[in-house]
């Protein structure tokens, strides 16, 4: 067990100080000062280091092992990008800096901006969303600003059953009532369910292609011309985007508006939980309303427009967060058009491959092809009280992190699992054998071993309903 | 470069499991009409060419010795944040849903909650949220949740893209922002406070240290606030509380800030974090992810995300926020900041700060045509506005050939920024200049600018 910082707090000197070679003198007024004490933590550099270091050790990380993550696109963050993010002339700017003295940040993101309409098909992007679903609610507040400049009242969004979590939630949140619809049992949307649902009040219909089952929505041109004859809006969820690259663009496909998360299709790390970067792309009849300052090219030169009167306003303080804007943009000149294509191709090829070894013994429910993730669904086979989340524990055992369980909704017991086109058919291989020993035989022959999981980690399962029924949210 | 598994021999296995002819048969459902062209994307560099062509685009940028803040800060690194946050342990690993293969994350997040209560002097802080601006807003409607009530009250002297994020944020809800006035001694009027605030008040929201730098009577408008059972929200430097008095001091309900200045580069202005602590009260009503201590099977401590009824992927449209991925490694990093001073250390820094803008301030006060724009109030952290006859234009040129970034022109920057909105008042800053002094600026450099500023 790892001490607390408070824990590991001592008398000794701590590890960083400061001088100053101006007399400390800083008259602050009694009534203003602070009384109550602050309690922070007195330990040595040397200590700190071994408690960061020991506790970065307990962690699984894509850099330790195979991170199976369904929608989440956990694919290898390349170390160059890291290192470029890191030079000073783009790590020490100041957002207030005069553009002409930032003209390399402005290249940057005018040209990822380009990059990413080619790689979509729309007209324009915003680069200033910090993650997903903060392009979403952007991407909302942008569909309200339209029907308001064209005078429709239109209040409602629908969100498929099938939809992340974060869909109706940004909906919400931008002023919008949700209008559930029921998706087929491989995830897919039927036009004639969602006639019955589209009424003048839609004002768009939020949709993942491929959907979270994994499977491409081959109705949509179908569906397209529906939504659009009806006047609504066709929004693009990108989270699924590393499938289509240089196969088929959002844009071509009918969509108005959608999101990109760069912390997924374009190989930023996660951070343990952020930060990421969700840019938004719309047609260029949305134009007029994306998130301000626009970034333009102006002869030799990139300037920053604030004069656009139908702009929803700032989603974030400054210009988004730019050392994930600049690492995507890196990633790109690294791959090019080919590169980016290929990444497409193995992403589905790998998880194709995967399906296929799976397919005849376990249940899926989207049926035998998937683009580049697919959704298990063993509650068939589960005796003995096992349970989805038994076997994500197991994992854990065999060192796998564990694949995206109990999502989507609409699979009970769901295992979804994306490769990613970064893992070689070795660890694909070694990873499928290692879960159908799991499923197939410890649930049925020693399913306590699966309830007892994991042993093999740093702690046991812990005791998530303790957790939330007494919150210890902070050390004493 | 290629970062794809691909390898000929295992690609043609694959397919035959597969049971396919080639790959592009896996694409066989996305209809013939609507398949792409050829990208037009130049790329397939070599890690040699990428680090050859971004250092040719970096160059095109210039690092600057800086006298501007305005919400980001040149501030001292100490060198294992830098270590820390570059494990790839940290870096490349998800947010912790499962539980027992990511305690390195789960307690690194536990100790920053722990930190930012001892720092704010509140009870019970999220594991992080985008930025400063999105923190005040997810504040302004935590405010608008909890109250059942649909007016907010900010101050004018909030910073301007603060304010503007709010304005978004709010933009489709029933809320009503109304703005309090900033007097002539920079601070927010308080007779508009007592004026706008009624039954319908569900939240206030002061800055402290404000846009201007001016320190704010926080304790007297946070007891007026209650008197309304509104909310007061308190939006904070961190690195203030080293000297002046925590929210929880004040009895703020709320406390939200930027975290950039506890160990974030300036990177432009992101990626940074936003922190939050709220009284025990508003504890489920927090929005983002939570970090709870339990134990496992043996009794063995653990950590785990919690109270997570609150959040979209189990509670959907009814969900507190939509937040999912929030800003954890740069809330990693101001965890490695907050642990390596000690009481003495952090407030020395504080004093620091203050101690050299004071400095600063002194000097080019006395300047001629020079003054200070708040008169007497000369009670700040490590930013003030000072007002000019000459030529503010010229100014900041001419430090910028020297390679200084200059004080803020407020005049000019509210110009830009008013096609978006701002307070009335802030059209009030003519000839006037933001100034920063963190503890980076040695002596020398700030007697440089000044006998700049005395020559032009």
């Amino acid at each position: 067990m790892e001490k607390l910082l408070n824990e590991l707090s001592t008398e000794c000197c701590p590890a960083y100080s400061l001088d100053s070679d101006i007399e400390i003198n800083p008259q602050v007024p009694e009534s203003l000062k602070r009384n109550l004490s602050l309690d922070l933590p007195n330990i040595s550099e040397n200590d700190l280091l071994r408690h960061f270091t020991n506790l970065s050790r307990k962690n699984y990380a894509l850099s330790t092992t195979f991170y199976p993550l369904g929608s989440c696109t956990m694919k290898y963050n390349p170390l160059v990008n890291e290192r470029i993010a890191k030079f000073d002339n783009f790590a020490k700017l100041h957002p207030y800096q005069d553009s002409k003295t930032v003209q390399g940040v402005l290249e940057v993101m005018y040209n990822l901006e380009k990059d990413l309409c080619e790689i979509s098909g729309m007209d324009c992007f915003s680069l200033q969303q910090a993650a997903g679903a903060h392009g979403e609610f952007s991407s909302l507040l942008i569909i309200a600003k339209y029907f308001k400049s064209i005078k429709q009242k239109r209040a409602k969004i629908i969100v498929p059953d099938s939809a992340h979590g974060t869909n109706p939630a940004s909906a919400a949140l931008a002023g919008f009532d949700i209008v559930p619809l029921k998706s087929e049992s491989d995830g897919s949307i039927l036009p004639e369910k969602l006639k019955e649902i589209l009424t003048p009040e839609i004002a768009a219909i939020m949709l993942t292609v491929p959907n979270t089952l994994g499977t491409f929505e081959k109705n949509i041109p179908e569906i397209s011309k529906i939504v659009h004859g009806n006047g609504s809006l066709l929004y693009y969820d990108g989270a699924n985007l590393n499938a289509v690259m240089g196969v088929v663009k959002p844009g071509d496909m009918g969509f108005d508006i959608m999101h990109i998360n760069l912390h997924k299709t374009f190989s930023t790390p996660h951070g343990g939980g952020g930060p990421g970067s969700g840019p938004i792309g719309v047609k260029a009849f949305l134009e007029p309303f994306l998130p301000l300052p626009r970034i333009e090219s102006k002869g030799n030169e990139f300037i920053l427009n604030y004069e656009k009167q139908e702009s929803i306003g700032k989603l974030k303080a400054f210009f988004g967060n730019f050392p994930v804007i600049l690492k995507a943009y890196v990633y790109i000149k690294s791959l090019g058009a080919k590169g980016l294509k290929n990444v497409s191709e193995q992403a589905v090829l790998n998880a194709n491959y995967m399906l296929s070894r799976f397919k005849d013994k376990i249940n899926v429910p989207a049926g035998g092809r998937c683009m580049h993730e697919f959704v298990l669904a063993p509650k068939k086979l589960f005796k003995n009280a096992v349970r989805t989340l038994d076997v994500a524990k197991r994992l854990l055992d065999y060192g796998y992190y564990a694949p995206t369980v109990y999502f989507p909704l609409i699979v009970e017991e769901a295992i979804m699992i994306e490769p990613t086109e970064t893992e070689s058919k070795k660890t694909l291989d070694a990873f499928v054998d290692t879960l159908i020993k799991i499923i197939l035989e410890e649930a049925s022959l020693e399913p306590q071993k699966l309830k007892d999981a994991p042993v093999n980690t740093f702690v046991g399962r812990l005791n998530e309903v303790e957790a939330a029924r007494n919150p210890i949210l902070k050390w004493k | 470069m290629n970062y794809t598994s691909e390898n000929q021999k295992d690609r043609k296995e694959m397919i035959n499991v597969i049971g396919v002819d080639d790959i592009n048969e896996l694409f066989d459902v996305i209809p013939k009409d609507l398949r792409a062209k050829e990208l037009n994307i130049t790329g397939g560099k070599t890690e040699q060419e990428l680090l050859s062509y971004f250092s040719d685009i970096a160059s095109k940028n210039k690092v600057l010795t800086s006298f501007r803040g305005a919400g980001v800060y040149d501030h001292f690194i100490p060198s294992l944040v830098g270590e820390v946050v570059g494990r790839s342990e940290f870096w490349t690993a998800y947010t912790p849903y499962q539980a027992e293969a990511s305690q390195g994350t789960l307690q690194a997040i536990f100790e920053y909650q722990s930190l930012i209560c001892a720092l704010t002097g509140l009870d019970t802080s999220n594991a992080s949220l985008y930025d400063g601006a999105t923190a005040i807003a997810e504040a302004a409607l935590l405010a608008l949740r909890v109250s059942r009530k649909s007016k907010i009250l900010i101050s004018s002297a909030l910073h301007p893209e603060y304010i503007q994020v709010v304005k978004t944020y709010l933009e489709n809800s029933k809320a009503k922002l109304v703005f309090l006035d900033v007097s002539l001694d920079g601070m927010t009027e308080k007779k508009t406070l007592d004026a706008n605030l009624d039954e319908d008040t569900a939240g206030v929201i002061i800055q402290s240290p404000n846009y201007f730098g001016v320190i704010e009577d926080m304790q007297t408008m946070s007891v007026v606030t209650k008197r309304a059972s509104s909310l007061f929200v308190a939006v904070v430097n961190p690195l203030s509380l080293g000297v002046f008095k925590a929210p929880g001091e004040y009895n703020a309900d709320i406390a939200v800030g930027e975290g950039q200045v506890l160990g974030s580069s300036m990177s432009m202005g992101g990626m940074t974090f936003g922190f939050m602590a709220v009284r025990k009260a508003l504890e489920w009503k927090i929005p983002g992810r939570i970090v709870g201590q339990t134990t496992d099977k043996r009794g063995n401590r653990g950590f785990v995300l919690t109270l997570q009824s609150r959040e979209q992927h189990i509670r959907r449209e009814k969900a507190t926020s939509n937040i999912c991925t929030n800003a954890s490694l740069n809330a990693l990093a101001g965890c490695v900041f907050l642990s390596g001073w000690g009481d003495y250390g952090f407030k020395k820094l504080a004093e620091i700060n203050i101690s050299k803008a004071r400095y600063a301030y002194d000097r080019i006060k006395s300047l001629k045509g020079f003054k200070s724009k708040f008169g007497g109030n000369e009670v700040f952290f490590n930013e003030f506005v000072i007002e000019t006859e000459k030529d503010v234009n010229k100014i900041n040129e001419v430090l910028l050939k020297n390679s200084i970034l200059g004080p803020l022109d407020l005049s000019t920057h509210h110009c830009t920024l008013a096609s978006l909105g701002l307070p009335e008042v802030l059209k009030n800053f003519k000839n006037c200049f933001l100034f920063c002094v963190t503890e980076q600026r040695t002596k020398s450099e700030i007697d440089k600018l000044v006998e700049i500023l005395s020559k032009v």
